[in-house]
């Protein structure tokens, strides 16, 4: 034992091996195979010196510490004003449109925010929201979830809505009527899942996400799980290419706004998904309209 | 007075020591280097059987202050804990000792990955808490500067426990705590359930709770790949070896009553290498005992039970490896995508698998049934006799499935409470434990590791006040009982 002990403390000055295996690992883990194959300087100096790479981690930490801060909770209007003027504050201040009761939608740059106009707002509850494309949250979700007679809810494009937001929706289950999540890059067929307590829902969009790894038997099975609903699924997209005309009757006929025309595979491409529709809807387009026929277009025979 | 004493020994402190040096993990190809050069010199030196460089990059350093034994889940996460909460970037070296890190025998990777909040004491309902938090956020805890974000996989879908007629008041009780303890549970009657659930099959249901939200599953080999990358990044070591001896010191000790105590302190580790008879000893101050099921033979090396039966000395960590099955099966006709994590009263449980009518489940044995945990081979018959008739009877569904495949893995099963040890042993003074979870120590492991490192770097537990799973209650036969094991 004595001699190979000996030559045990001729160490070594690296002790990690396997790094890279690991870092093989961690890739498989990526579902989108995002990390860069060219080494950029910065990883280089990054590799190098510590210094750089303690930069790069507190980027990093900001980065997430923006999106937080973005959904805090509005805890003063809150209290003040009760939870849907606070709720229609936050999806207006994230750059979205919320529609109270027989009122006109509601857009940020449009009407402002007139403590006012809030004031004459405190008793009448949020109807629809339009948060497509915001930076909305896990955190951030608590102010809509607040809204308990909402019954159309846009969450198009939201680049931190994920399966754990799902997961918290049943807290609309008594109101919520119409929900679409086309276009969420990190929603998967796990939190589509418990949709399933949303039993008043009468139309659902799940089409382009492209974290759904069968998106097919996905729309199947969601269907299936909520019989009274209808599901606007991966097939509704590929109708888009069709017919322009198509369109605009979708846009018509749902408070939520219509997908922009670009073809949904090109949207997907865009880092963050942080572009928003052109056009919004005018305020003409109701929750009345339920029953309209724009929505089934593309919809399983 | 022993009992006060005991209460109160604080941990030894390690907040602002020295400056460790600081090693990134991903340095550069060092192995390769290595065999580069080699290839030179024997060009050079044809013919010659001489090595001059031995390659001892898979040895450990000969000091760190904290050996963590056991790379499991548990193990990574105080490690991570550790160097997240030291006061001053690098002041602690810690080294993980993992005797396999193929992970083939572990039971984080052969676990079913559960999360849940539906448990009997509230200290394991705010463990889950946080650990959901944990996992939600993941992404934020385990990031590193240029890897991929993680993909947990994470599946939110709530466990539905039944209860039987005697088991409805408990129940009812339980749903209260863990809702106080901020925990979104739902009651159910039978008569809710059936109209939910058209599939079950409510006979001798007399109550149902329901988690609505941060419970599900996920993937356990996600979250063990994750911390590993963070630990690389944040300079942790990792050593393949196994720990097969501990060098300690004694003191003797005698108590105001009179009583006569020895106080151990290990000061090596030794670290035997694989498929040799190397043997590295490692200097230290902490020793982390996360060895799951295996934890109660390194209590056992480091003296933990071997004095006279009925002390604290003859008190050994009861801890041991039992061996459990999960069987996935194919079931065309079985519930769909809103099938929730069954729970029944007779303990088979099941769960979706995928999204092709897949399920996996099982059932614990009895304590006759007591399968030989000698190897992991998995009974078939059990699945036939004890299983699907469980499981046929609550989902009629079920009568006609195909069993796919199936596989077993060992519970870090602590026979005196089923419930986790965490914290310090009062005799072998620098001795931490993470184990014992019995079957929920993987979904529990981040909020675990963090109320260890709080001990060894405060000396008492700070987020989450664990001293009910202090291993002197084994000695004083407080039980710390968790019913609700699966
Ligand atoms: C079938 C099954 C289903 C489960 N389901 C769930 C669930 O749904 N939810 C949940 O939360 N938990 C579940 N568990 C429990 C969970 O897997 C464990 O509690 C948890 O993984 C324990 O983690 P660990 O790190 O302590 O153990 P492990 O993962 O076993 O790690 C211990 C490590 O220590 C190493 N080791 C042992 N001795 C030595 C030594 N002398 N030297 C060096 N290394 C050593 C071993 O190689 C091992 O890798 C399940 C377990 C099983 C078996």
């Amino acid at each position: 034992m004595a001699a190979p002990r000996a030559s045990l403390r001729l160490v070594a000055p690296v002790w990690n091996r396997g790094t890279s295996g690991i870092r093989g690992l961690s890739k498989a883990v990526d579902p989108e195979g995002s990390q860069k194959k060219g080494r950029t300087l910065l990883q280089f100096l990054t590799d190098h010196f510590y210094d750089v790479e303690a930069v790069r981690e507190y980027l990093l930490r900001k980065q997430v510490l923006k999106v937080q801060k973005k959904n805090r909770s509005f805890t003063y209007i809150k209290e003040r004003y009760g939870p849907y003027v606070a709720g229609a504050y936050f999806v207006l201040k994230q750059g979205g449109a919320v529609k109270f009761r027989d009122r006109e939608w509601m857009r940020a740059n449009e009407q402002g925010l007139s403590s006012l106009e809030f004031r004459k707002l405190q008793e009448v509850p949020v109807e629809a929201v339009d948060a497509s494309g915001c930076a909305i949250n896990y955190q951030g979700l608590d102010n809509l979830l607040a809204l308990k007679e909402l019954q159309s809810l846009s969450l198009r494009r939201c680049p931190h809505v994920d399966d754990w937001c799902l997961g918290r929706l049943y807290q609309l289950a008594d109101s919520l009527q119409e929900l679409s999540l086309a276009g969420c890059p990190r929603i998967s067929e796990r939190g589509l899942a418990c949709l399933h307590h949303l039993q008043n829902l009468r139309r659902l969009d799940i089409s382009d996400l492209p974290a759904v790894s069968n998106p097919g038997l996905t729309q199947i099975l969601v269907e299936e799980m909520l019989p009274h609903c209808e599901v606007l699924g991966a097939d509704w997209a590929q109708g888009l290419k069709v017919g322009p005309e198509e369109q605009s009757r979708d846009a018509a006929s749902s408070p939520i706004p219509a997908w922009p025309s670009a073809p949904p595979h090109q949207a997907r491409s865009l880092p963050g998904c942080a572009e928003r529709p052109t056009a919004h809807p005018s305020g003409s387009v109701g929750l009345t309209q339920l029953g309209g026929s724009g929505w089934g277009e593309g919809r399983r025979a | 007075m022993l009992r006060r004493a005991l209460r109160l020994r604080l941990g030894p402190c390690l907040s602002g020591r020295g400056l460790g040096t600081y090693r990134r993990g991903s340095t550069l190809d060092w192995d390769g280097k290595v065999s580069e050069i080699k290839k030179k010199i024997q060009s050079i030196f044809p013919g010659g059987a001489w090595n001059p460089l031995y390659d001892t990059s898979h040895l450990p350093p000969e000091r760190s202050d904290v050996v963590i034994v056991g790379g499991g889940v548990l193990g990574l996460s105080v490690a991570y804990w550790l160097k997240r909460l030291e006061k001053q970037q690098g002041a602690i070296r810690v080294l993980v000792v993992e005797r396999d890190h193929t992970y083939a025998r572990a039971s984080t990777v052969l676990s079913v990955g559960g999360i849940r909040q539906q448990f009997s004491l509230p200290q394991n309902v705010q463990l889950s808490l946080f650990s959901a938090e944990f996992l939600r956020n993941i992404n934020e805890y385990l990031a590193v500067v240029d890897d991929p974000p993680l993909d947990l996989q994470f599946n939110p879908s709530g466990y539905l426990l039944l209860a039987s007629e005697e088991g409805a008041a408990i129940m009812e009780r339980n749903v209260k705590m863990q809702r106080q303890e901020g925990a979104k549970v739902c009651l159910m009657s039978p008569e809710q359930l059936q109209k939910k659930f058209p599939w079950i099959n409510t006979e001798g249901v007399a109550l149902a709770s329901y988690g609505l939200e941060n419970e599900g599953w996920f993937d356990p080999w996600c979250l063990l790949q994750g911390l590993r990358r963070k630990l690389q990044s944040m300079g942790v070591l990792f050593c393949q070896g196994e720990v097969t001896r501990f060098i300690s010191s004694s003191s003797h000790m005698e108590t105001a009553s009179g009583e006569q105590l020895t106080l151990k302190r290990i000061h090596e580790v030794h670290v035997k290498m694989d498929h040799s008879q190397e043997f590295q000893p490692v200097e230290c101050a902490i020793v982390v005992n996360a060895a799951g099921a295996w934890s109660g033979q390194i209590a056992e090396l480091a003296g933990v039970g071997n004095g006279p039966p009925g002390t604290m000395q003859g008190t050994k960590l009861p801890v041991e490896p039992r061996k459990r099955y999960v069987y996935l099966w194919h079931c065309p006709q079985g519930p769909g995508l809103e099938a929730p994590l069954v729970a029944d009263p007779s303990g088979a449980y099941f769960r979706r698998e995928g999204l092709g009518n897949n399920y996996v489940g099982s059932c614990s044995p009895t304590e006759e049934e007591e399968p030989d945990p000698g190897n992991l081979e998995v009974d078939y018959d059990f699945f036939q006799e004890k299983v699907w008739p469980r499981l046929a009877q609550r989902v009629p569904a079920f009568e006609t499935l195909k069993v796919r495949s199936a596989w077993a893995g060992y519970y870090d099963y602590n026979t005196f409470d089923q419930n986790g040890v965490v914290g310090p042993h009062p005799l072998v003074v620098n001795m931490y434990f993470a184990t014992g979870f019995s079957g929920h120590g993987l979904q529990q492991a981040p909020a675990v590791g963090r109320a260890v490192a709080e001990m060894v770097l405060e000396g008492h537990f700070q987020t989450i006040n664990l001293s009910p799973f202090l291993f002197s209650r084994f000695y004083f036969g407080e039980k710390a009982q968790e019913h609700c094991i699966l």
